[in-house]
């Protein structure tokens, strides 16, 4: 399907791509990370606030300075993805290391006292209940991954952020229009897909949701990041 | 409504009984300085409830951890059926024993089968005999087996705190530790929470170790119940009856309470209660008051003049204690208690005064425990 | 290559043109705190309002989590196509992505002050209006300076961009070098930028932590404190205030043995 000159469906799966895998590989290594801070308090002392700092920094910057970090080619694809790692990887941690908090002592003494070893329970009980605020995370995570990508368009890396530079170039404002629509459109699929992957995974929180709850979800998902 | 007798176990022979959990000279001690516990030497004895009461900060819930090894101690031993636990797996040694804390901890996650199926699961037996025994223990602890499909939010407080009880009991575990289980409840659900774990003792016949800090649970619910004070020091460990008769010093003398001498009346049986006969028929009318009864001679209603009034507390006569007596004769409106047989049927009238005559004969506290 | 990026900070041209370091760092600035204070001029009022009174919570969620979802490089070079190049296209893209931080940060802020504080206010005769100058907003003051936060590195971020529309700011130097292949220049602005987002991310951080509850002066929250003491509730304003004995807490309570083996190896 062309438009605007553009060749639009490898564009768009470009841009999915760029935008869910960084997430889903950040995801693995805030598991780890995020586990970590949570049993090591000193850990999580230090990595907590430098994932917050990690996360200011602005993605135009961060795509610019990965080639020093990484030795890649400045119009290497791989800066932008491996920046957006980053951002995952500064957003999950933090939800990683929250999620497992909000496992209650009631219920970790009740494990702990049943028997469980230290793997089984994260397993077993931790990670599942962690999921809600998991979930929360991811959303904001992938929402603002889709966002992200398109600013790689200044760097000639941007998938679908490239009809906004042409048609920037070209003043022409349907072109402009339809990028927004299209990367807005794909983000909130993919946003649905994570409360559908959350209701799968943690039937229990229909069943009675705590109060509060909602209106925590909705906190957690307003500070996205540019 | 019939009062209830507490019902318990032979509890001065203990010292014949098996002993279980042994804690020897146990002290547990922070890296802060904080003295959790101090010095602690304490039987628990097979089938009974041993009750672990005192203030907070007396270092009852960290002595009942120790036995599972969720706290070690700094100094001493616990001993399970006469070993270390020092020396075992903690986990394998927590799959062995029941545990039961104040707000249940259910896992919100998994059903409420799924949560009393955990341990048999634990220890490796498939998921579907687990279930079956789940779905039993649940009937057992007086749940409908449908609630075994909710989730834990959608249960009541009560409701949830039965199947802690059913999941501590799922592993078939010879000992539960009970850690304020009861707390977190409204009185009244309190109470049949209390009563059920009394009938499923009478059923089952674990070793319990129960912590509180509720003087009239330990005294209802313990066959020996050990009082600590602040710092974890043992200030008596006696039958409750003992307790409330003879406490060792001020502490357990203030902390048993100011109606102690009120309470004591529950150990004390009222076989030797003289009777007096109550007016039953329309010509009696002594003061007003007649017992109206049934065809089978169960007692319906007073009345006066004309009047229906409720009977009160009825007194059953069989193992029934003086306490019950008492509050018979003290709640009825006309002034007379009547007590009645196993089947409900009249036996007699109970003068508060022939209560209080009975209490005098009987002072000797040890040959009126029952 | 690093000699490079530090030949370039170097440059004496850096510090004294009007196109060096000072000047473009002023310029990024100037339209970050243009764009923010227009936002919380609008946001923060609105904010108050539906926390006080209940009413369009819905609307701030929806606006919330709509915009958070517009890829910003499209929001600014639409807003300069349709409006022409300039600063007021500029600031307002960059305001439109502040308010969503603003408003929520405020509202839930207003809506979370604990009710019993605001029923006492109302209880003591404070009108409405005191009420929501006097104890909701102070009280609400730390999620709403976790908004500004928000809200300002998100715009800090974007006016990066907004060198891309021409316009200055310390992203000059990364799109310029991006067109010149100079890529000492493009780094040396990417850090500018990082560190600027990491000072003021660090600074909003002070000021969050400084108008936290519980801080000496807040003579409403004390006052509200005092009575509901008075009253003998144990809920307040004051997350430190500690909520009445607890027959299960003190030193007999242990905390959940982590799996790390802290008390059972």
């Amino acid at each position: 399907m062309r438009l605007f000159g553009e060749d639009i469906l490898p564009l768009a799966a470009e841009h999915v791509v760029l935008a869910v895998v960084p997430v889903l590989i950040g995801l693995v290594i805030s598991l780890v990370l995020g586990w970590w801070a949570w049993r090591v308090p000193a850990v999580r002392r230090v990595l907590v606030p430098l994932t917050g700092v990690l996360y200011t920094i602005p993605s135009l910057a961060l795509f610019v300075v990965m080639p020093l970090i990484l030795g890649t080619r400045i119009l290497d694809p791989l800066n932008v993805a491996a920046a957006l790692v980053l951002y995952a990887v500064a957003l999950l941690v933090r939800t990683v290391v929250d999620g497992l908090d909000e496992v209650p002592d009631d219920v970790m003494t009740a494990a702990v006292a049943m028997g469980y070893r230290p793997g089984g329970l994260l397993v077993g009980v931790q990670l599942p209940l962690a999921v809600p605020v998991l979930i929360g995370g991811l959303r904001v995570a992938t929402v603002s991954s889709f966002s992200l990508v398109a600013v790689g368009a200044i760097i000639g890396q941007g998938a679908l952020g490239a009809l906004f530079t042409q048609g920037f170039e070209r003043f022409y404002t349907a072109q402009i229009v339809f990028g927004l629509v299209s990367i807005v459109v794909l983000a909130l699929i993919f946003d649905a897909l994570w409360v559908l992957v959350g209701r799968l995974l943690a039937p229990w929180t229909r069943a009675a949701r705590g109060p509060g709850r909602s209106a925590a979800e909705d906190d957690a998902t307003v500070g996205a990041r540019v | 409504m019939a009062t209830i007798c507490a019902h318990k176990r032979v509890a001065h022979l203990s010292a014949s009984v098996r002993p279980v959990i042994e804690f020897r000279d146990v002290g547990k001690a922070y890296p802060d300085g904080t003295v959790a516990l101090r010095s602690l030497s304490l039987t628990a004895r097979e089938g009974q409830i041993t009750v672990l009461v005192g203030p907070s900060g007396c270092g009852k819930t960290t002595t009942l951890r120790m036995v599972n090894r969720m706290v070690d101690p700094t100094s001493g031993q616990v001993l399970l059926d006469g070993a270390d636990v020092g020396g075992r797996d903690p986990a394998a040694l927590r799959r062995g024993i029941g545990y039961v804390i104040q707000n249940a901890g259910l896992f919100p996650h998994r059903t409420v089968l799924d949560n009393v199926a955990t341990v048999p699961v634990l220890l490796g037996r498939s998921r579907r005999e687990a279930r079956t025994t789940a779905a039993e223990l649940l009937e057992r602890v007086g749940l409908d087996p449908r609630v075994g499909s909710r989730y834990p939010a959608q249960l009541s407080g009560g409701q949830q705190q039965r199947v802690g009880v059913a999941r501590a009991l799922a592993g078939d575990a010879p000992v539960l530790l009970m850690d304020e289980p009861f707390s977190a409840v409204d009185p009244v659900v309190r109470a049949d929470l209390q009563d059920e774990l009394l009938r499923l003792q009478s059923d089952l016949g674990r070793t319990i170790l129960f912590v509180t800090h509720d003087i009239d649970e330990a005294i209802r619910l313990g066959d020996m119940v050990a009082v600590l004070r602040v710092g974890g020091t043992l200030a008596q460990f006696a039958h409750p009856a003992e307790l409330l008769s003879s406490p060792a010093d001020d502490f357990v003398a203030e902390f048993v309470g100011r109606d102690r001498g009120y309470r004591r009346l529950q150990f004390l049986g009222a076989g030797e209660l003289t009777l007096t006969d109550l007016p039953t028929g329309p010509d009696d009318g002594e003061g007003g008051w007649v017992l109206v009864l049934d065809d089978d001679r169960r007692p319906v209603t007073w009345r006066h003049d004309g009047q229906d009034v409720a009977v009160g507390s009825l007194y059953r006569a069989d193992g029934g204690s003086l306490r019950g007596a008492l509050d018979a004769a003290l709640s009825s409106p006309s002034g007379r208690g009547v007590a009645v047989d196993g089947d409900g049927r009249l036996l007699g009238g109970i003068d508060a005064e022939a209560v209080i005559a009975l209490l005098h004969r009987s002072s000797d506290p040890a040959g009126a425990a029952r | 290559m690093l000699t490079r990026i530090v030949a370039w900070f170097a440059a004496p041209a850096q510090w004294s043109s009007s196109t060096g370091i000072p000047a473009r760092l002023a310029e990024h600035l100037g339209y970050t705190a243009l764009a923010v204070l227009v936002a919380a001029v609008i946001a923060v009022p609105i904010g108050a309002w539906i926390g006080h009174t209940g009413r369009g919570r819905l609307v701030v969620v929806g606006i919330a989590n709509g915009l958070r979802s517009l890829p910003e490089l499209g929001v600014l070079v639409l807003f300069v196509l349709l409006i022409g190049l300039g600063l007021l296209p500029v600031v307002l893209a960059l305001m439109l992505l502040a308010i969503p931080p603003l408003l929520a940060g405020t509202y839930s802020g207003v809506a979370g002050v604990d009710p019993a504080a605001v029923d006492a206010a109302r209880g003591m005769g404070m009108t409405e209006r005191q009420i929501l100058l006097e104890v909701e907003l102070p009280n609400a003051l730390p999620l709403i300076v976790a908004g500004l936060r928000t809200a300002t590195l998100q715009v800090v971020a974007t006016a990066t961009i907004a060198a891309y529309v021409s316009l200055g700011g310390l992203g000059r130097y990364i799109v310029d070098g991006q067109a010149q292949r100079d890529f000492a220049q493009m780094a040396g602005g990417a850090i500018l930028v990082a560190v600027l987002a990491i000072v003021l991310e660090l600074a909003l951080q002070a000021l969050g932590r400084a108008v936290a509850p519980g801080r000496p002066g807040d003579r409403a929250a004390r006052r509200v404190a005092a009575f509901l003491a008075a009253r003998g509730s144990d809920r307040s304003s004051d997350p430190d205030r500690s909520s009445g004995p607890d027959p299960s807490s003190g030193p007999d309570v242990v905390p959940v043995p982590a799996p790390s083996g802290r008390t059972a190896p």
